[in-house]
């Protein structure tokens, strides 16, 4: 949960679990999400990620997820059908 | 579970096959509070089994139905009757009561008082979101008073009750109070009043949007984040204000700790004393 510099973490957001109440939009300090056309948090700026964990911690539908770049990648050789999942992380 | 963080960690604890998303609206505090519960039972590396999720009726209610422990859903304000019985049938379980501020202070708040006047040693979670959301947002106990709600169109003219000063009176061993937005903070009274003896109360502040918000001039979800950010401060800083800065202002923090041995404890030593054999101690 430590900061860390930018471009180091993926962010994912689950689609089916999102009711696009915004506080992930709101309050992320690095303008990372907005509300898609759709009505849910879509990630926009993922790159600005500082994995300060706000996200993670209010989202009151655990939709968000936060990982490190570098095991990010053998995660998803296990779950590749994960919605939302990062092409090329 | 071990190397999973953030809400990778949460996921392992969920009942997968209940349909998700939960049923709480956009915005409710009460699915943080629930993230925030498991964080903390996971911190504490408590196994499973060992934990009983004790809910009444309401919104709050729902939240033992998603979460894989043992768990009762039980009837309306007699969440802490079923923990009482639980806890003395079984002292090796941590059991926590997971109420609603209409459901613990209202319907249940004669077993709230007498469940702190005992001492039973038992985690109770009032989560506080000022109304009754389930049933259409009549006023709660701890509405506001000037609030609009469905059932006081022109405002509330009781005084909210105050769960702290509640608990202080009937003899709780640890009252502390959190909100949904300072999850940290939260977090760590959590940890503790898991690991406390005796009852402890911890009351979380959390928004309702659909029911409450929306009549007393919060647009948003969002907005009602805002404001616990702005009107939430630590206790000590609180107690340092003077009387006339204090309108508005919600004291967070762990208001008081004591050290009496809770009822089963007291309990078993007596039966000892008395039968001259060991304590049952549960089933393992």
């Amino acid at each position: 949960m430590a900061h860390q510099k930018k471009g180091k973490s993926t962010v994912t957001v689950y689609p089916d679990w999102c009711k696009g109440c915004g506080i992930c939009a709101e309050f992320c300090p690095s303008k990372v999400f907005e509300i898609g056309e759709h009505g849910k948090a879509t990630v926009v700026r993922e790159k600005d990620c500082i994995h300060c964990g706000f996200c993670e911690l209010h989202c009151p539908d655990f939709a968000i997820v936060v990982r490190d770049k570098s095991p990010v990648a053998e995660m998803e050789d296990t779950a590749p059908d994960k919605p939302g999942a990062k092409k090329g992380a | 579970m071990n190397g999973l963080t953030g809400n990778d960690v949460i996921h392992q604890y969920l009942r997968h096959n209940k349909k998700f998303p939960h049923v709480l609206c956009p915005g409710c505090g009460h699915g943080i509070v629930l993230g925030t519960l498991i964080r903390s039972i996971h911190a504490l590396s408590i196994p499973k089994d060992d934990i009983v999720v004790v809910a009444g009726i309401g919104c709050s209610g729902r939240l033992a139905v998603y979460v894989d422990f043992n768990t009762v859903h039980t009837t309306h304000g007699r969440a802490l009757t079923f923990a009482t019985g639980i806890k003395m049938a079984n002292p090796k379980l941590k059991v926590i009561a997971l109420m609603g501020d209409g459901d613990a202070l209202s319907i249940g708040g004669n077993h709230l008082i007498h469940a702190a006047r005992r001492n039973i040693g038992v985690t109770a979670l009032v989560l506080n979101n000022s109304i009754y959301g389930m049933t259409g947002g009549q006023s709660s106990p701890a509405t506001p008073e000037g609030a609009t709600t469905m059932t006081n169109p022109y405002g509330q003219l009781d005084k909210a009750f105050d769960t702290v000063e509640l608990a202080r009176g009937a003899g709780a061993n640890y009252v502390a109070r959190g909100t949904v937005f300072h999850v940290k903070k939260l977090e760590k009274i959590m940890i503790e009043a898991l690991g406390r003896p005796g009852f402890s109360l911890v009351e979380a502040i959390t928004p309702c949007h659909t029911q409450y918000g929306r009549k007393n001039k919060f647009k948003t979800p969002v907005d009602m984040y805002q404001w616990l950010k702005k009107s939430a401060i630590d206790v000590e800083r609180y107690e340092e204000l003077a009387d006339d800065k204090r309108e508005g202002r919600l004291p967070i923090g762990v208001f008081f700790r004591r050290d009496r041995n809770g009822y089963e404890e007291r309990y078993y030593a007596m039966k000892e004393a008395l039968t001259g054999k060991g304590a049952k101690g549960g089933r393992k």
